[in-house]
């Protein structure tokens, strides 16, 4: 069988495009579940909400989306503090946040879901801006801007969160506060400030991604859940942990969804997801770049 | 010379780029009291690990009684004859303390006796008479969460004595433990010693390893660095540079 | 207790409630009940494996529509088995067409046990935060697998017919109380299988999973054997708990088939309830269960999910023990003055 080769070209870069997305989603997991070890699974509703005030914005006053997440930014960052207080009082404290602590997340996702239903309904919801819609072509190749300009942004995302983690002293102290507590509490630092800052920008990052997904797809409240798979077979492929890990990890599945999705028909896409998750589980836990 | 009952052959494991045990080769003959020191990351806990089967090594091998145990999972090796306590004490927590001498009794001896179980009267006296040689007795029916450190140790080693092993790992089981507390466990492992265990102790306390032991190994950075006779051990100057350059 | 006493009182229980809702005459209380004793079965079926060994699933609604769809599988093939069937075994085979419930049961709960032995094997090894993650995404996996078959009726769902009363020897009673005394059976069996685990070796080695891991292996403890028992077990009833359904709601489709309150409702029954004993997760799906069938009818469904997501962050945050670790506290406090 021979395979058109503008097809092909086409549905990778779709798939990149789209990986380019996956990164923004997977990121503020890497950061809450990588780093600090905390299973936040209600990241996706976090991500849903982002969308929907993105959309409440977008249809009031007309402002972009992106910079409407951008506004909703410090709200979100101060949400992410809150519920990590909210974990560390009733869970990590304790002691038990293995199997109440997942409970209490898997609660987090469920309640923001039904409380989306009860206000929006269960109808799609989508935002208007400029680049939905068009799209570039150079040569064979499609680059749609509903793609693309979350594609850039998102890189820019992780480009910067690379930075803070990298260049600055509280970015060091989340990047150390996984390896050892212990070595954080010489140097006077208190982990648990620093993992209530960390797992601020995690959800921080959260109202970014959602507005990125409604742009590139109306949104309904029980969407979130199709991204659990993904967002944690990247984050574990990735390398629990390490940003770059993490864009590569995006990309591939991207590819792997948006050819599976050409030649196999969109409804299959999910499953692609988890089996890349299981695959990854079963036989490379540490990841790509895994240690 | 008797067949080794533990032989370890070239053995490493590293953790990324991190050496954690480089080449070691360490026998243990039947009966015998090692003490295995170090300094702090030396890789003494890893290579225990190794033993154990908590962690697999990549190269070299492990031999227990001349079987070569490398890939079994932990709990084989534990049915084989190998038993640890834990650096950390680590009790079942939603169990009680006669409880906890139980599980060995259950999922190793009555296994390896080939025979289902034993009766739960049968099993109940075991547990007691094990707890009674650890002085705790009297707190069967309690809870670990009761225990204090000193206490906690003691069901440590009282639930890997639980499992009738060849050889015990008795991994830092005296770390902030008071001079009687220690005496008191030291007398414990003579007392185990006496009854044909052959046992590995691995201890910072020197007094302690120095009163126990009858050989000591020492590895710095991964590396066994001296192995033999007590005295010729403490008085190697390359030992007493490890220790003292810390 | 012994055993045998507990499973004879257990059945003693099961035949009062039946006779007293035959005596209501009233149908609803068997929809009703029907679905209250599912969750029972769900809620002690996730216990075994969430209460005793510590390790959380998430895709209760995943096994349970195994078990579901297994039934509109072979109700289909039994609707015309001689269209489907060929080769030397079909004359075999085709006679034993159509299957009773019972029968849907078992095969129901082999196919959810089989799903999740597979699953456990892959994922087992690793952190328990593994499995609950994968369990999230088999849930959405398999949905998808079932909206792509067609012959179970794809996203459209499929027709279930089901006759207007069943014979049982003498007797002769409706379809849907002949449903609810399949559920109620189930529920008899799921919480003598939970209690009998408590009491036996196996529980002690549940226990020694959810505690320290490490610990249990040195002390001999196969622990992925184990854990690989109680996800079969668990998975298996849970598919026994979803064979009737078709048969109950007479349309299926895997919207409703893999609803998430099934997976958020087996989790918050044994968290309210407690989830150390049998009893934890038997009072939490009578509770809640219970609300739930009267927030139904009184305010709306979306209400009363919330409702139960609500209680259930609630109580892991300010009674991680549960109703039953109230009580205990409280009859403790009442002993010791």
């Amino acid at each position: 069988m021979s395979i058109p080769i503008d097809l092909l070209l086409n549905a990778i870069v779709a798939g990149l495009l789209l990986g380019g997305f996956y990164a923004a989603v997977t990121v503020g997991v890497s950061i809450s579940f990588g780093m600090l070890d905390v299973v936040n699974i209600a990241h996706p509703a976090f991500i849903i909400l982002g969308s929907y005030i993105a959309y409440i914005i977008n249809a009031t006053f007309g402002i972009d989306p992106i910079l409407a997440a951008l506004i909703v930014l410090p709200a979100f960052y101060v949400l992410g503090q809150a519920v990590y207080q909210i974990f560390y009082w009733s869970f990590e404290k304790r002691g038990e946040e293995a199997l109440r602590g997942l409970a209490f997340f898997f609660g987090l996702l469920f309640i923001t879901e039904v409380m989306l239903i009860l206000v929006f309904g269960v109808d799609y919801r989508y935002v208007h801006a400029l680049y939905i819609g068009p799209t570039w072509r150079i040569g064979f190749i499609d680059l749609p801007l509903r793609m693309l300009v979350p594609c850039v942004v998102s890189i820019l995302l992780v480009v910067a969160l690379q930075m803070f983690l990298s260049r600055t002293f509280v970015g060091r102290a989340i990047m150390a506060v996984a390896q050892d507590q212990q070595a954080l509490r010489l140097l006077s630092v208190d982990p648990i400030r620093i993992k209530r800052i960390a797992f601020g920008v995690s959800i921080a990052t959260a109202a970014l991604a959602g507005a990125f997904l409604i742009i590139i797809q109306p949104v309904e409240p029980s969407i979130g859940r199709e991204y659990i798979g993904r967002i944690f077979a990247i984050c574990v492929l990735g390398g629990m942990g390490s940003l770059p890990g993490t864009v590569i990890a995006a990309v591939l599945l991207g590819i792997i969804e948006s050819l599976t999705a050409t030649f196999y028909g969109p409804s299959w896409a999910p499953a692609v997801a988890f089996g890349f998750l299981l695959v990854t589980l079963a036989v490379r836990p540490a990841g790509i770049l895994g240690r | 010379m008797t067949q080794p009952l533990l032989e370890i052959k070239g053995l490493s494991k590293r953790f990324g780029g991190f050496v954690a045990l480089d080449g070691i080769d360490l026998e243990v003959a039947p009966g015998e009291r090692l003490g295995l020191i170090g300094p702090n990351g030396s890789g003494k806990s890893t290579l225990v690990n190794c033993i154990c089967g908590t962690l697999q090594n990549e190269a070299g091998s492990v031999r227990f009684e001349g079987r070569t145990i490398d890939g079994l999972p932990a709990n084989r090796r534990t049915h084989l004859g190998l038993a640890r306590s834990f650096q950390l004490p680590r009790p079942f927590v939603s169990l009680t303390l006669i409880d906890n001498l139980r599980i060995p009794l259950i999922y190793t001896v009555a296994p390896r006796a080939g025979m289902l179980a034993r009766t739960t009267r049968q099993m109940d006296e075991r547990c007691m008479e094990l707890l009674a040689m650890v002085g705790l007795d009297s707190r069967a029916r309690r809870w670990p969460r009761d225990l204090t450190q000193v206490e906690m140790r003691k069901l440590e080693l009282a639930r890997a004595m639980a499992a009738e092993p060849k050889l015990l790992i008795a991994d830092e089981s005296m770390a902030g433990l008071s001079h009687s507390e220690v005496e008191d466990i030291i007398a414990l492992l003579l007392r185990l010693n006496g009854q044909g265990i052959t046992i590995i102790l691995i201890e910072h306390i020197m007094r302690a390893v120095m009163s126990f032991s009858q050989r000591i190994a020492v590895l710095v950075s991964g590396r066994k660095i001296a192995d033999g006779k007590r005295d010729a051990v403490v008085n190697n100057p390359e030992v007493v540079s490890a220790y003292l350059g810390q | 207790m012994r055993a045998a006493t507990f499973v004879f009182i257990a059945l003693v229980v099961g035949a009062i409630v039946f006779a007293l809702s035959l005596l209501a005459r009233n149908e609803y209380v068997l929809f009703a009940g029907f679905v209250v004793l599912q969750y029972i079965v769900l809620a002690t079926a996730w216990n075994i494996l969430g209460g005793y060994c510590g390790y959380v699933n998430f895709g209760t609604a995943a096994f349970f529509a195994m078990g579901a769809y297994s039934t509109v599988a072979l109700h289909k093939l039994g609707a015309n088995p001689g269209r489907y069937l060929a080769g030397t075994f079909a004359e075999a085979l085709i006679p034993l067409f159509p299957l009773s419930i019972p029968v849907l049961v078992v095969i129901g709960g082999l196919v959810s046990g089989l799903v999740g032995f597979g699953m456990g094997y892959l994922t087992l090894r690793l952190r328990g935060v593994f499995f609950a993650i994968a369990t999230l995404a088999l849930a959405v996996v398999l949905q998808t697998l079932i909206i792509n078959w067609d012959f179970v009726g794809g996203s459209r769902g499929a027709y279930v017919i089901r006759p207007d009363s069943i014979a049982l020897g003498p007797v002769s009673l409706s379809y849907i109380e002949y449903l609810y005394l399949v559920m109620l059976s189930l529920a008899v069996l799921a919480l003598c299988v939970a209690r009998q685990i408590e009491r036996s070796r196996l529980g002690f080695g549940f226990a020694t999973i959810r505690d320290d891991e490490l610990a249990a292996e040195a002390s001999g403890v196969p622990t992925l054997r184990l854990k690989l028992i109680a996800t079969a077990l668990s998975g298996a009833l849970m598919g026994m708990a979803g064979a009737p359904l078709p048969y109950y709601i007479g349309y299926v489709e895997p919207a409703a088939a893999f609803g998430l309150p099934y997976a958020v409702n087996s989790i918050a029954m044994p968290m309210i309830g407690g989830t150390t004993s049998w009893v934890g997760p038997l009072i939490g799906a009578i509770l809640l269960g219970t609300l739930q069938q009267i927030a139904t009818v009184t305010i709306s469904s979306v209400v009363n999910l919330l409702i139960v997501g609500v209680l259930l962050v609630a109580f892991v945050i300010i009674a991680p023990k549960g109703i039953v670790g109230l009580l205990q506290d409280r009859w403790r406090a009442r002993l010791q003055p």
